[in-house]
């Protein structure tokens, strides 16, 4: 083909999709801050797809070590898979946030050509990011590559650029939500989203600057890492939940309002001090053991007290629901906090046994099913509340056209993930004993245990699982773009509690 | 009949308790990082000022903690030149640079943090394969500038990339390894045998 042709043909599917994108835009069933929120979604499963695909390259270079050596090493690939991890949450929850930003305060958005610059900037700049991520990869040791390359800190490893970009679309992001509220009726939930989005786009600022001391360095990149992952996002899910219980089982308002209020007072009052457990071995004075020990121990309790709710909710509505896909997540989201977040985390949270997981494929287990079962499964609920009402508001209950492939979607991803997390929980044990116990940490202790018939083992378990959670995923995939498509009985309508009682 | 509702279960109760553990938590926490900060500065009590580069550094069991601490001994500077703390700065600052711009976070683990492909950075100066302290700063060096053909993979078959460090680079990065080593990490990690303290 030449190259006239293959201008032609990009001309052609160039304007196919300028066509497609008019007609979503003027979609009837979505109001303007919903329309925003399903741009933010649909970048949100490409990122997640990403994240699956990098996520599979880095595990089979444990298995192979030479694949892809010194083409994509592991650094890379493990750092795609982590930041488009964390970027596609982020998506995921502005998504939800402008989805229900509308219902919540009963007024259009303020600013709403703002946002939709703000998405537009902080997809350009992703892009970007990983673009460089890929082919440049490394600078040398001076500021410009901090700046522009790669700022080599776990998580936020986007360059300083992209760290000013981001804090400006939050503020834009927060500027939408207060605004909105002002004008419009404000509520608990609003209350508690609006300080919570004050914090969370300060803490990023906390990851902003270099310093040569490590300990210091690692002190703020913790206060980004665990005060948004321990605290400000578990809040921010809290108010997601909370609208989403009202929508899809017709809670009362005072009720998920109070358990709101509950969960922040024990998130933040667990949380923030629970920042102390990732302080004991970085430098940091003694005192942390006693008071990070203390306060992390208590941070699973806000997790059960909302698995108790959502299922006493749940159950109190006979599972009455709108859509069930987006039911089955929110019940997969209440446990998978719980277990992934809640139980994982304090099973190695007392510095006692952290001594010796700390920095194992431990850390790897707990953040796998945590990151999964508090986020994915929010994210995942939400994209299905949209598919709902982005073709019509039309039936998502029992006996839907293709009702398998929901279904399979979700046994593929929560067993997909809790078969890794189960396998890297077998190799933490193996490492923690191996290298840490038995051989004292050192280099050759480390490989001992790496290249013991048990952590690969472990590694091919990890890898079959991996594969079953890709399989989930494209699935996933598959089924947002096609479930309600030419379904013609509308949705099912939930009763509020106040109108039944 | 109106609905009693207990006030310690009523919606205005939990929203300030909210408010009240959500500020006290966070004082709390601006509280104890001032002093964390005073602690961790370096030249404090638990991270040495960065000329220790000039000195011995190793890691022995302290029996009445029953916890390993780092110990300072006699002069041993790096490359065998006496650096003053300026200088001493400058150097562990181009090494930690350097260990960021390279993106060593995502295979390594620097106290604890990082990824698991491959081993633990906070003691590295003080690993015992590089075999005797006379020949460690050249090996550590040859190993940075080409890590294919110097591969230590200890029968794992994993190696580490070329990634251009420079020579004045990978001086840098022994620089923050072995500054490193000196951080008071609270007996992290434990039981660990430095190089020079074989029984």
């Amino acid at each position: 083909m030449t190259l006239q042709a293959y201008q032609e043909k990009a001309a052609v599917c160039w304007t196919g999709c300028k066509q497609r994108y008019g007609v979503f835009m003027a979609n009837p069933n979505l109001s303007g801050g919903q329309k925003l929120a399903v741009h933010y979604f649909t970048v949100a499963m490409v990122l997640f797809m990403a994240q699956l695909l990098f996520g599979l390259l880095a595990g089979l270079q444990f298995i192979f070590p030479r694949f892809l050596y010194e083409i994509l090493d592991f650094n890379v690939n493990r750092m795609v898979h982590i930041n488009a991890m964390v970027v596609w949450m982020l998506y995921g929850f502005l998504g939800s946030v402008y989805w229900f930003l509308e219902d919540e305060s009963g007024v259009p958005i303020v600013g709403l050509k703002w946002g939709q610059l703000a998405f537009w900037v902080l997809t350009g700049a992703v892009t970007i990011v990983v673009l460089v991520y890929l082919l440049i990869q490394i600078g040398s040791g001076t500021d410009t590559s901090l700046w522009l390359i790669n700022e080599g800190r776990e998580y936020i490893e986007a360059p300083r650029w992209a760290d000013i970009g981001i804090v400006v679309v939050m503020l834009t992001f927060f500027y939408n939500v207060a605004a909105t509220f002002a004008k419009g009726k404000w509520s608990g939930i609003a209350g508690v989203l609006t300080l919570d989005l004050v914090a969370l786009a300060g803490l990023y600022l906390a990851g902003m600057f270099y310093v040569t001391n490590i300990s210091v360095d690692q002190y703020w990149w913790w206060w980004v890492i665990h005060l948004w992952v321990e605290a400000t996002w578990e809040v921010l899910v809290g108010c997601i939940m909370a609208w989403s219980l009202m929508k899809l089982l017709g809670v009362r308002r005072k009720v998920v309002q109070t358990w709101l209020y509950i969960e922040v007072a024990l998130m933040f009052g667990s949380g923030i001090l629970g920042l102390g457990h990732h302080y004991f071995w970085i430098g940091t004075p003694e005192y942390w053991f006693t008071i990070g020990g203390f306060f992390s121990a208590l941070e699973p309790i806000p997790l059960v007290a909302m698995v108790v709710h959502s299922i006493y909710d749940a159950g109190a509505h006979r599972f009455k629901n709108s859509n069930h896909p987006a039911l089955a997540w929110i019940i997969a989201h209440a446990f998978g906090n719980f277990l992934g977040a809640g139980v994982w985390g304090f099973m190695h949270t007392l510095p006692q046994i952290n001594l010796y997981t700390h920095g194992t494929q431990w850390s790897a287990s707990h953040g796998h099913l945590a990151f999964f079962g508090a986020y994915a499964t929010i994210n995942i609920a939400f994209f299905y509340l949209a598919a709902q009402q982005a073709r019509g508001n039309v039936w998502m209950g029992g006996e839907l056209t293709n009702g398998w492939r929901w279904k399979t979607a979700a046994v593929l991803l929560n067993l997909g993930v809790m078969g890794m997390t189960v396998a890297l929980l077998i190799a933490g044990y193996e490492q923690s004993f191996i290298e840490r116990a038995v051989e004292g940490s050192t280099w050759a202790g480390y490989f001992a245990a790496q290249n013991h018939p048990w952590f690969m083992q472990a590694m091919i378990w990890r890898m079959v699982f991996g594969l079953m959670t890709a399989v989930g995923g494209g699935l996933l995939f598959w089924d947002l773009l096609e479930i309600g498509k030419g379904e013609q009985r509308p949705a099912a309508v939930i009763e509020n509690d106040a109108v039944t009682q | 009949m109106t609905e009693q509702v207990p006030r310690w279960a009523s919606e205005v109760f939990w929203k300030k308790t909210a408010i009240w553990v959500t500020g006290g938590s966070f004082v709390l926490l601006v509280i104890l990082t001032f002093d964390s900060m005073k602690q961790i500065s370096a030249g404090g009590p638990r991270v040495p000022a960065h000329s220790v580069i000039n000195k011995d550094i190793s890691y022995r069991l302290d029996k009445t903690k029953q916890r390993y601490q780092p110990t300072i001994g006699g002069e041993a500077p790096l490359f065998g030149k006496v650096l003053s703390e300026e200088e001493a700065e400058k150097l562990v600052d181009h090494g930690k640079k350097t260990v960021q711009a390279k993106n060593c976070m995502n295979c390594h683990t620097l106290l604890g943090n990082g990824a698991y492909y491959a081993p633990d950075l906070t003691k590295a100066w003080l690993d015992q394969s590089w075999g005797a302290k006379a020949s460690r700063e050249e090996l550590m060096v040859n190993f940075l500038l080409d890590p294919e053909k110097n591969a230590r993979t200890f029968g794992s078959n994993r190696k580490m990339p070329n990634l251009d460090i420079t020579q004045p680079e990978a001086e840098a990065i022994v620089a923050f390894l072995k500054w490193m080593s000196s951080i008071d990490t609270n007996g992290f990690p434990h039981n660990f045998k430095a190089i020079g303290e074989e029984e």
